[in-house]
């Protein structure tokens, strides 16, 4: 049967069994979306090309399959970038699809014209400008495989406007994926495995440290019962935060710069690192001099290029995490680990003592106290989106989680504006789950016009807004480091539940502790979005968040938060 | 130190430049990069030259394979094997004794004269770097007008390179 190029892009889509794509139309592109309602496939009117990248990602994220984004050429295409490029710092599988000016129009400065795979070369893991129709279906199942195989990331496919015009006859691929130089390895070498079972087998005082690897490979199972045989606290990174349940005893929690004092005291004086789907990013080892100096380390990741790239290890395995673990389990010895484990338990207990959430009441709303009033409203049980700063850490401090694809945060990149696109793609992934997207007042503000997706989609996403009028995490460095200097982090404000109210979402104030708890009660009464404002201590020690890492320390050199007793 | 690598890729629009994009976002510090049709239809063989007291070729490597496009890499640095740059040398030579001269080097170095000019000879050389930077020394005194080199291609000794 003879398709367009427009028709082939849906028809694809559907075998690759997408229910849902986030975009924008525009010129380039309005001819694939003509023939979209054929085939029964949502698409959500986003406002910001940027926003359908986040959404893309967050549904990839709370799902586990891959998210898509259409946008059309030129600005359309160059507003994906942030999105993109967010996507590969955080492994995220998400599949775009640009409009791209008349093939014989390419190189001419047409109107809307930019050369997009030139630009988005560094930051997808493949992309493609298709010239041919004929090559147009092979090339999205091509894409969809290299975006969710191996290490997952964004792939981009540029679609001229007279390819998505032009018929061909449509025979829908079957064959098997061939790739000359695409094959993701699953199995660790066993000599390797050998080599890192005997330093498990002798190890004292052993540390995991779980990254989203354990997630992407589906390994939590495999990683509990690596941890449970021989008696291993797990720590977390940030995007980690779901491989491991947080409420098992073995858990540590968060590692690195906002990390627990006890767990980066615990990595520091380990004589055993276990890196699972990790890679040693910056805000997770502070400076190399000096990283848990007396430990052996093993690695084991599904991209090559991590292993010994910033941290040199002993045993660097290349492979599929579960894989791997499955091929380890046999051959790893049961332990106890008491002493150490005691141990930790001590360093603990001093870390709890410090606790913001363990203080008397002074007035002041802290943002622990909202974020844990939550935890205890939604029993630990909600998806998590959030934005990126000061909120982002005490999310991923006081929102403990047990739950697989739960916590949905821009780790890698860092992009202010990804919380509520994001979890406006969480929710279409997850329309059963309550989902919270948590921002600050700086960050909401990069995307806050997707307010109005939320509306016209109807989607009952919570937004907490912690607002401290300050662009907070910038502030607390010129605090604790620019003597107080506040340049440039400073915002003047709109009256948020009001601009909020004129969306029509209901929206609530919080400034004490018992607001807090009443305001997230009634709105997880409503069916809808809905939006809460906490405004929290602005500055100091219940503005700061504690404790940190400063640039340029060791791990174990941490500000802590000041001891009051 | 340097280290060659020889790297089959893909012979698709746009290849090199993400190789060269690659080497560019990770900071590899290149000597030089030459690419060229192989026996094989649809494949393209790159030969890298990589400063390695700078650069870990092995690095290089890894990060290679993340590209699609690359099907194969391989370090030949410790094989043996055979590694050849070709150079075309544009030397003053305005006659007398001067034109003897060179010629008489050209000869030494088994290099050839490929244009003969009034002022001037234009010289092909082919060997390893040391030998041209070698030739490129001794013509110097005479003026060399223009230079260019290929940069290196490598071949394993023996069995051929798998791919």
């Amino acid at each position: 049967m003879k398709k367009s190029g427009a028709e082939i892009v849906w028809e694809m889509f559907k075998r690759e069994g997408v229910d849902v794509v986030f975009g924008i139309p525009g010129g380039a592109i309005m001819h694939t979306y003509h023939p979209r309602q054929s085939y029964g496939i949502h698409h959500v009117l986003m406002r910001h090309e940027q926003c359908a990248a986040h959404a893309a990602d967050g549904y990839a994220r709370a799902s586990g399959k891959v998210g898509v984004a259409i946008a059309t050429s030129g600005p359309g295409a160059t507003n994906l970038v942030t999105g993109i490029a967010t996507a590969a710092m955080d492994s995220s599988p998400i599949v775009c699809i640009t409009g791209q000016v008349h093939t014989f129009l390419i190189g001419t400065d047409a109107f809307q014209e930019i050369d997009i795979t030139g630009i988005t070369l560094p930051i997808t893991k493949h992309n493609y400008l298709v010239t041919d129709v004929a090559d147009l279906a092979h090339t999205i199942r091509e894409a969809f495989y290299i975006a969710r195989s191996g290490r997952p990331g964004p792939v981009l496919i540029d679609l001229p406007k007279d390819v998505q015009i032009a018929e061909t006859e449509f025979v829908p691929p079957t064959e098997e994926i061939s790739l000359p130089g695409y094959s993701p390895q699953d199995t660790g070498d066993p000599e390797l495995v050998r080599e890192a079972a005997n330093l498990v087998n002798k190890a004292q005082r052993p540390v995991i440290l779980a990254g989203q690897g354990v997630m992407m490979s589906g390994a939590m199972q495999q990683l509990r019962e690596f941890a449970e045989k021989t008696q291993t606290p797990v720590a977390l990174t940030l995007l980690g935060k779901g491989g491991f349940p947080e409420s098992h005893p073995l858990a540590l929690g968060m590692m690195g710069m906002h990390g627990e004092a006890f767990v980066n005291r615990a990595i520091q004086e380990a004589d055993l690192l276990l890196a699972f789907g990790m890679r040693f990013d910056d805000r997770v080892t502070g400076t190399l001099q000096g990283y848990s100096p007396d430990a052996r380390r093993i690695h084991i990741d599904a991209d090559a290029a991590e292993l010994n790239k910033v941290v040199a290890v002993d045993v660097p395995i290349l492979g599929d995490l579960r894989t791997v673990l499955t091929q380890l389990m046999p051959r790893i010895e049961q332990r106890t680990h008491t002493d150490w484990i005691n141990q930790i338990e001590v360093w603990r207990g001093e870390s709890n003592r410090r606790d913001i959430l363990n203080r008397p009441e002074n007035g002041h709303l802290v943002a622990a106290h909202f974020v844990n009033e939550i935890w205890e409203a939604t029993e630990g049980q909600a998806i998590i989106v959030t934005d990126v700063g000061q909120h982002q850490m005490w999310s991923a401090q006081y929102y403990l989680n047990d739950l697989p694809n739960s916590v949905i945060t821009s780790g890698g990149l860092g992009t202010m504006g990804f919380g509520l696109p994001a979890a406006i793609g969480a929710k279409f992934a997850q329309p059963d789950r309550e989902v919270w997207a948590i921002a600050g007042d700086g960050g909401f503000q990069m995307t806050m016009h997707d307010l109005a997706t939320l509306v016209q989609e109807q989607l009952p996403v919570h937004i907490a807004l912690s607002n401290n009028n300050y662009l907070g995490m910038v502030r607390q460095w010129q605090e604790l480091f620019y003597d107080k200097h506040y340049e440039a982090t400073r915002l003047l404000n709109p009256d948020f539940v009001k601009l909020v109210e004129a969306y029509g979402i209901p929206a609530w104030r919080a400034t004490t502790r018992s607001e807090a708890h009443d305001a997230i009660e009634q709105a997880r009464q409503h069916d809808g979005p809905t939006f809460i404002e906490f405004q929290i201590a602005e500055e100091g020690e219940d503005g700061n968040v504690y404790p940190m890492v400063p640039a340029g320390a060791a791990l174990h050199e941490m500000i802590r938060r000041p001891d009051n007793e | 130190m340097h280290s060659t690598l020889i790297a089959l890729v893909e012979d698709k629009p746009g290849v090199l430049n993400r190789v060269a994009s690659l080497f560019r976002r990770r900071a590899f510090n290149i000597e030089s990069l030459t690419v060229g049709h192989t026996e094989q239809l649809g494949v393209s063989r790159m030969t890298i030259v990589v400063d390695s007291s700078r650069t870990d070729a092995e690095k290089v490597s890894q990060n290679l394979y993340k590209l699609v496009n690359v099907i194969h890499v391989e370090d030949v640095t410790e094989q043996p094997s055979v590694m050849r740059d070709l150079a075309l040398i544009k030397v003053r030579a305005n006659g007398g004794g001067t034109r003897a001269e060179v010629l008489q080097i050209v000869e030494t170095f088994r290099a050839r004269v490929v244009d003969v000019g009034l002022t001037s000879l234009m010289i092909e050389v082919t060997g390893t770097d040391e030998k041209i930077s070698g030739l490129v020394d001794v013509l110097r005194p005479y003026g060399i007008v223009e230079m260019v080199r290929t940069g290196r291609v490598a071949m394993a000794r023996g069995a051929s390179t798998e791919g």
